[in-house]
């Protein structure tokens, strides 16, 4: 590998440790009732609010248009995602330390892989919230559906939804976009360093 | 002929422009657009002071907000409130527990904040309960009455609670002398058979735990309102008496014949000592102390027996009096605390007395004479100022910290701003009508804020729109800051305000509590989820173990309760959102409904009468689907062998 290569791959590995310690995914519903606004975050491993209790206070709103409780044990990926994370970190790291520019594709592609599909499974959950509404709600509005946006954001009912990645997610975001540039360095550039 | 026309022309003239006058002085001539502006508190924007008004007579405490004079809660104290559940609720009735059994109301006349180092710390709300004595604290967290303390070998407790500047005490005083300990004899022998208490309850620095340290048995005067040092003359606490004449009939006439009644000065660190060193007599005299649990959000009342009564004839140095004119109403302490402003309210003047000049009076045995074992000093020797009012009537002075006095005048209605140092007054301004007591936020303290003035007034009649012949009573704003008073609002207040007290909201607000941990509930019949709620038998006992969400209760449907049974519904809100309350309330049932906070379990007593099927529901608007948030409960004949059950959902 170019020295600049094994730099970026380095980069890419350890910049993955961040998502132990901050939030993927921030998710915010907004009206005028909840001044606060209310706050949830999705982790690697986990789903909280702002506070102890925004989990209940949603699953109280949802019920009202019979969308499923979000319990976080129910959840398989919150058990399974820490260790493909730490699979990655220290494939990355066996990468840089071994020095062969095959083996850096390989990480390469699988980190850009698993990043969309990671990004696909959110949406299939998010698409499952919103669809797959208990037919005896209280309130049926037809055809609307509630599944919140993967960026951005969207009326649903009275609430705001607002989406948007957190530092974790940034820092896989940073990760990827490391890795393909130094796909590109290795293949591309120029230069010898 | 031509001069008497003119003179008539001139008169009628005089009687006009005089009537233009009265007219504006009435309305209190406010009111350009500013004086709005200075009270306007845009939508969604907060007030810059909490105020604490006593209800009086409605035994309760009103929040109100400055400059706006809205009301944000009435916390319910001494009275019951059918409204919140307070004294009807099983958690509630104890608070309300007294010696004489269970009193639904009291007369609450002044509220206090807590103080550190003289300054006002936004901790707790002390209030006074004048009919049956007591003294109540407000956990300035929660916004709820936490404990009351009954005081006994009292009657009449006015003088009361009037803290020392760190909290160390809050004080209690007997208006009405009785024979002490109680006893029958014939009201004819007052001179001989009644004497006064005053009573010293200590708060504790972390939780304002309350406990009757001691009591100071007085002469039969009555003891009518107090106020403790600070500064310089910290560990006194002074007290007004009228009455001195020890009349007990026709008092209005009787108690006023004195040209000269007291200011009592109580050393009370001489009376700490002297309970040190053993100098009291224990009395057997059973009170009540009834203290809210936090964890369990259940009140206990529990009845103490014992007391330290130090007898102020055989306790050299504990009190002194200070003749002071005209039976005076209000004693207030300046925020140095080196003068102690007497306020004879059948007399034009204020008589302030020096806190120095009495501590030189004191050590020179500069006595007038001794009574009732108590040593009288020499009226010249302590007074050091007399405020010329031109008024008529005076009751109370604050303070404004910079120096300024104001002193309320009920007879002349009317506010009158005078210096400390030179007793000049320097300014007057109306009050609508006849003023009781004023409050500046801050009031009482060393440091209070100079911006506003409150005064709550006792005659009401044209100020608002009439409501019958029962008016609300009325407060008005005044704007302190410059060198004239400015009225600049009037509003309706509850109950009848006798003292309002307020500090920076900054002080309170951040500590708000917002809704109380359902897990850290320890209620004995609290339920954690859903899944726990039940119904169970004890005899003809039957508790509810009932649950409330948004928006339903489980259970909902309850069969196989019985005529003759005592049902208790034991409901937890388990919410865990600011503002969610629920309410509940059961038809038929000879009690109130009740307000159950998130995370909290209320239960309420339901004796059904009659067979039938009756239903419940949720009393609070708490979401879309509150008129959906009800039940039905079946009742069978007494003996009747219909099966207890209980479901949620089910069909």
């Amino acid at each position: 590998m170019k020295p600049l290569t094994r730099i970026y791959v380095l980069m890419a590995s350890l910049a993955l440790i961040i998502i132990y310690f901050q939030p993927l995914w921030y998710i915010a519903l907004e009206a005028p009732q909840y001044p606060d606004g209310i706050e949830m975050y999705i982790w690697v491993n986990k789903i909280t609010g702002q506070e102890e209790s925004t989990l209940q206070n949603i699953n109280i709103l949802n019920h009202y248009i019979g969308m499923q409780k979000i319990e976080p044990d129910a959840i398989p990926e919150l058990k399974i995602f820490p260790y493909i994370i730490g699979l990655l970190i220290a494939l990355g790291l066996v990468v840089w330390k071994i020095n062969k520019p095959r083996w850096m594709y390989v990480f390469g592609f699988t980190v850009l892989i698993l990043c969309a599909l990671g990004i696909f499974d959110f949406w299939l959950w998010e698409y499952d919230y919103g669809h797959n509404l208990d037919p005896n709600a209280a309130i049926k509005v037809e055809g609307m559906v509630y599944q919140p946006p993967l960026l951005g954001s969207k009326w649903l009912l009275n609430f705001k939804a607002v989406s948007f990645p957190h530092i974790g997610g940034m820092a896989l975001a940073f990760s990827t976009f490391l890795l393909l540039w130094a796909m590109v360095h290795q293949k591309w550039a120029k230069t010898s360093y | 002929m031509k001069t008497i026309l003119y003179s008539i022309a001139a008169v009628v003239m005089m009687a006009v422009v005089a009537g233009c006058g009265n007219d504006n002085g009435k309305k209190g001539a406010i009111t350009s657009s500013g004086a709005a502006d200075e009270v306007y508190v845009a939508p969604g924007e907060h007030d810059e002071f909490y105020e604490f008004f006593s209800g009086g007579f409605s035994g309760q405490v009103s929040v109100v907000g400055l400059p706006s004079g809205r009301l944000f809660r009435r916390i319910p104290v001494f009275s019951v409130d059918a409204e919140k559940g307070w004294g009807f609720d099983e958690e509630t009735k104890p608070m309300l527990n007294t010696t004489h059994g269970f009193i639904p109301w009291d007369d609450a006349h002044h509220p206090k904040l807590s103080q550190t180092n003289g300054e006002i710390d936004g901790k707790w709300l002390f209030i006074n309960g004048n009919n049956t004595p007591r003294i109540a604290k407000i956990d300035l967290t929660t916004f709820e009455t936490a404990e009351i303390i009954e005081i006994p070998n009292s009657a009449g407790n006015h003088s009361s609670p009037y803290l020392t500047m760190n909290t160390e005490y809050v004080v209690a005083g007997t208006r009405f002398s009785v024979p002490i300990p109680q006893k029958d004899v014939s009201i004819k022998t007052y001179k001989e058979n009644f004497q006064g208490m005053i009573s010293f309850i200590s708060v504790a620095p972390e939780d304002g735990d309350m406990e009757l340290a001691f009591q100071i048995l007085m002469p039969g005067y009555d003891y009518d309102l107090a106020s403790s040092g600070k500064g310089p003359s910290h560990g006194w606490t002074f007290f007004t008496t009228y009455n001195t004449e020890k009349g007990a009939t026709m008092k209005e006439a009787t108690a006023s014949q004195n040209d000269k009644d007291f200011i009592a000065a109580i050393n009370w660190k001489k009376a700490e000592e002297y309970i040190k060193e053993g100098k009291f007599e224990e009395w057997t005299s059973p009170y009540c102390n009834n203290e809210m649990d936090e964890s369990t959000h259940m009140a206990k009342s529990t009845v103490k027996n014992k007391v330290k009564v130090l007898n102020v004839t055989n306790c050299p140095g504990l009190v002194y009096f200070l003749p002071t004119p005209k039976s005076p109403h209000g004693v207030d302490v300046d925020p140095t605390g080196k003068y102690i402003v007497g306020c004879g309210k059948l007399s034009a003047d204020l008589t302030v007395h020096s806190f120095d000049k009495m501590m030189e009076a004191i050590k020179n045995k500069d006595y007038e004479t001794t009574v009732d074992g108590v040593p009288v000093l020499k009226y010249e020797s302590v007074v050091t100022g007399v405020v010329k009012s031109g008024g008529l009537g005076p009751l109370h002075t604050e303070f404004d910290g910079d120096g300024n006095a104001y002193t309320s005048f009920f007879i002349s209605s009317e506010v009158v701003k005078w210096k400390i140092g030179t007793w000049e007054v320097v300014d007057r301004i109306p009050s609508y009508y006849s003023i009781g007591h004023l409050s500046i936020p801050g009031g009482g303290s060393m440091k209070p804020w100079r911006k506003y003035l409150v005064s709550m007034n006792k005659i009401t009649k044209d100020r608002y729109l009439p409501t019958g012949p029962e008016l609300a009573h009325s407060a008005q704003l005044y704007d302190i800051t410059g060198d004239k008073m400015r009225l600049l609002l009037d509003f309706p207040t509850d109950g009848e305000p006798h003292y309002a007290q307020g500090c920076a909201a900054e002080l309170i607000k951040p500590n708000s509590k917002k809704f109380f941990k359902l897990e850290e509930n320890k209620h004995p019949y609290a339920v954690k989820s859903e899944a726990e709620a039940r119904v169970e038998r004890k005899g003809n006992e039957v508790h509810v173990y009932m649950s409330s969400i948004r928006s339903h209760f489980a259970p909902d449907n309850i069969e196989g309760i019985r005529v003759g049974d005592k049902v208790y519904w034991h409901v937890t809100n388990l919410e865990q959102d600011w503002d969610t309350p629920h309410g509940f309330a059961m038809m038929g049932a000879q009690n109130s409904e009740t307000l159950i906070m998130p995370g909290v379990t209320k239960t309420l007593l339901w004796e059904p009468k009659v067979p039938g099927v009756f239903p419940f529901y949720c009393t609070d608007f708490c979401s879309a689907l509150h008129q959906e948030m009800q039940g039905y409960v079946r009742v069978s004949p007494s003996g009747s062998n219909t099966e207890l059950k209980w479901w949620l959902g089910e069909d």
